[in-house]
């Protein structure tokens, strides 16, 4: 009782009372359940194909071992065999003709065993089948996938921070006529949502000849108004003394932003660079229309193909899948706390 | 390079010039499309209908009964719309408000607690459909927990209520970390001496959740259940890739109406499926202007208290 007191002491002292309880309760309900599905996931990606076909499936990834036998090429699958005196043995498993299959004991080469089929079991272990991951690159052009979504994500992402940074500037460090009907103009789009413009955006794409080209997914996309607001709020806080200082020293307007308050802004930047790779990483209905061609899929439309495939291979889709979410588990795991503050402070994922 | 009259829009202009380029125009050549016809992807080969497209769109025995109407799977994803934005909102920002209210007591590990309900929100719509329907699947891991209880196994996906369940179960699942961060960081604003007062005076949880948070959270529930309304009207992703819209035309929503009218059906009619988006756009208007006025009443009455 004592230690059971001492561990659900709290710091201001008191017990837990059946709040804390239902809220814990709470709180591990939801990592099973937000964090499960993502776990077998990347469980069953490291399962064999047979393995996948298994009912019931185990959690762990486990495969038939194999051995190596002497004068044969390829591992041969290694079996439990109930021998005919009683005994059992594990044997690797030559070939199976009908209802017989030949055996061999790999210590003692020269005896095959013929038995029943009936009478020998897998031997299961421990095994990732990391060939899920190694065969992609070979199997299907899965590192021209690669390169399309990250010539995509780097590209649109410099070119977004370049423009927005831009528009920023002007709208936070000049007074000009126009400004707030231009930041009102920038700030609506907010508000035009993609799957409204689809269709004449396809017709200025293939006006452009930037049909099934990676241009044409990365223009659209690129003037984010979330990223304008988000360096125009922060660039309002950079004194404008700086900016006359600089004037008197006869640095040119563009070595201002470039040199001054660019620099000043890196914050806010690193915010808008994390959201735009996540953005354009993730992006689908669009590139669905621009890009038809299969050499020009980026990694979220070659995954739509082949879940759409007749005979889905499983195995090869789940590997694809978790290279998919990787870089984003990884740009989550290390920057959480800038992506839920910008969040929070503009409100727009 | 002195300060002159130019300069401000020498930097305004690359940006400037994509929205116009790939926002504005493209609006109004959407107005055109609408009102023209014929299948034919240049304007200038478009023979003009007038209201054609909207009449043939809207062409309908009863509005409740989609197989009555010309367009008849317009209407069926119309319902289906409806349906989902109306049960995964509130659903979803029930949930939201459940996790924002137990992330913000006193707990260990506040900060891991969040990431693991905000993580999904990351993930890409594929990916997340991808994982789901690798559990939904016949022989999958759902399946095999129903065999493990000793009831049948369902074909989730093949099955008009499942699959709207789980579509509506799966979107719930991706996006609820986005709203519970919003309300987290209003409840985060509310003075923590209110609770201090409603705990001299012995007031019970329960208490102090319905006359103490609710009321002080509500103007960012509203936000918050408008917000989640405009994202569900645009539903398309996710579901594509987990059902197609199947079975049948049980989860075919507006946006993927528009897609496979104006890009996957053989004879493409980008008048219908510019009218279609047109009038999914006068929704989203509507919620729009809906938010701002929550706003404004929100404001007014706090000047009022």
């Amino acid at each position: 009782m004592k230690t059971l007191n001492f561990l659900t002491r709290t710091r201001n002292g008191r017990s837990l009372d059946w709040t804390d309880w239902l809220s814990y309760a709470y709180l591990v309900m939801g990592l099973f359940l937000m964090f499960g599905p993502v776990l077998w996931l990347v469980m069953s990606s490291f399962k064999t194909e047979s393995a996948l076909n298994e009912f019931p499936p185990s959690f762990l990834p486990y495969g038939q071992k194999s051995i190596a036998v002497p004068g044969e090429e390829k591992m041969k699958p290694v079996y439990r065999v109930k021998m005919p005196d009683g005994t059992t043995k594990e044997l690797a498993e030559l070939r199976r003709i009908g209802l017989t299959a030949t055996l061999i004991d790999p210590a003692r080469p020269d005896d095959l065993i013929r038995v029943n089929v009936k009478d020998r079991e897998p031997v299961r272990e421990f095994k990732l089948a990391t060939e899920n991951y190694t065969d992609l690159g070979g199997q299907i052009k899965f590192g021209t996938y690669l390169w399309n979504s990250v010539f995509i994500t780097v590209i649109a992402t410099i070119l977004t921070l370049l423009f927005n940074s831009m528009a920023a500037f002007a709208l936070s460090k000049y007074k000009f006529s126009g400004r707030s009907a231009v930041f009102l103009l920038i700030l609506g789009t907010l508000m035009v949502p993609p799957a409204i413009v689809l269709v004449p955006n396809f017709l200025v794409i293939s006006e452009l000849g930037l049909l099934n080209s990676l241009w044409g997914v990365i223009w659209p996309a690129i003037a984010t108004p979330t990223g304008v607001f988000l360096l125009r709020q922060y660039m309002l806080t950079i004194p404008d003394e700086l900016l006359e200082a600089a004037r008197m020293d006869n640095a040119s307007e563009w070595q201002i932003y470039w040199r001054i308050v660019l620099p000043l802004a890196a914050p806010a930047l690193a915010v808008l660079a994390i959201f735009s790779v996540m953005w354009r990483w993730n992006d689908f209905l669009w590139p669905l229309i621009v890009l038809s061609k299969n050499e020009k899929f980026t990694l979220q439309l070659a995954l739509n193909a082949f879940q759409g495939d007749l005979v889905t291979q499983w195995n090869y889709l789940l590997a694809m899948t978790v290279i998919t979410l990787l870089p984003i588990t990884i740009v989550f795991a290390f920057l959480q706390k800038y992506i839920t503050q910008g969040i929070a402070s503009a409100g727009v994922k | 390079m002195k300060t002159s009259a130019s300069t401000p829009w020498f930097f305004l202009a690359p940006n400037v010039i994509v929205i116009v380029l790939f926002t504005f125009i493209p609006i109004a050549i959407n107005f055109y499309y609408a009102f023209t016809g014929g299948v034919n992807l240049y304007p200038t080969q478009r023979p003009g209908v007038g209201v054609e497209n909207f009449s043939t769109l809207l062409e309908c025995g009863s509005y409740f009964d989609p197989s009555s109407c010309r367009k008849d799977v317009f209407w069926q994803s119309i319902w289906n719309t409806a349906k989902y934005a109306i049960f995964q909102v509130s659903l979803m920002v029930l949930f939201a408000l459940i996790t924002a209210v137990v992330l913000n007591r006193k707990i260990m590990g506040r900060g891991f607690w969040r990431g693991v309900f905000f993580y999904p929100v990351l993930l890409s719509p594929v990916v997340v459909a991808l994982i789901w329907k690798w559990i939904l699947q016949r022989d999958g891991l759902l399946n095999a927990a129903m065999v493990a209880v000793d009831a049948h196994p369902v074909l989730w996906l093949a099955e008009p209520g499942w699959a709207f369940f789980w579509v509506t179960f799966v979107s719930i699942w991706a996006h609820m970390g986005f709203y519970t961060l919003i309300l987290l960081a209003g409840l985060q604003a509310i003075p923590a001496d209110l609770y201090e007062a409603a705990q001299l005076d012995k007031a019970s949880p329960w208490r102090s959740l319905t006359k103490i948070t609710l009321p002080l959270l509500m103007p960012n529930l509203l936000v918050v259940v408008v917000l989640a309304m405009i994202k569900a009207v645009q539903i398309f992703d996710e579901v594509f890739v987990l059902t197609g819209g199947g079975p049948g035309s049980a989860t075919t929503f507006v946006v993927q109406f528009i897609y496979q009218t104006g890009f996957v059906e053989p004879v493409r009619l980008y008048g219908i499926a510019a009218a279609g988006s047109l009038m999914l756009a006068l929704a989203l208007v509507a919620l729009t202007l809906l938010q701002l006025k929550l706003s404004n009443a929100e404001k007014a009455g706090e000047r009022v208290k």
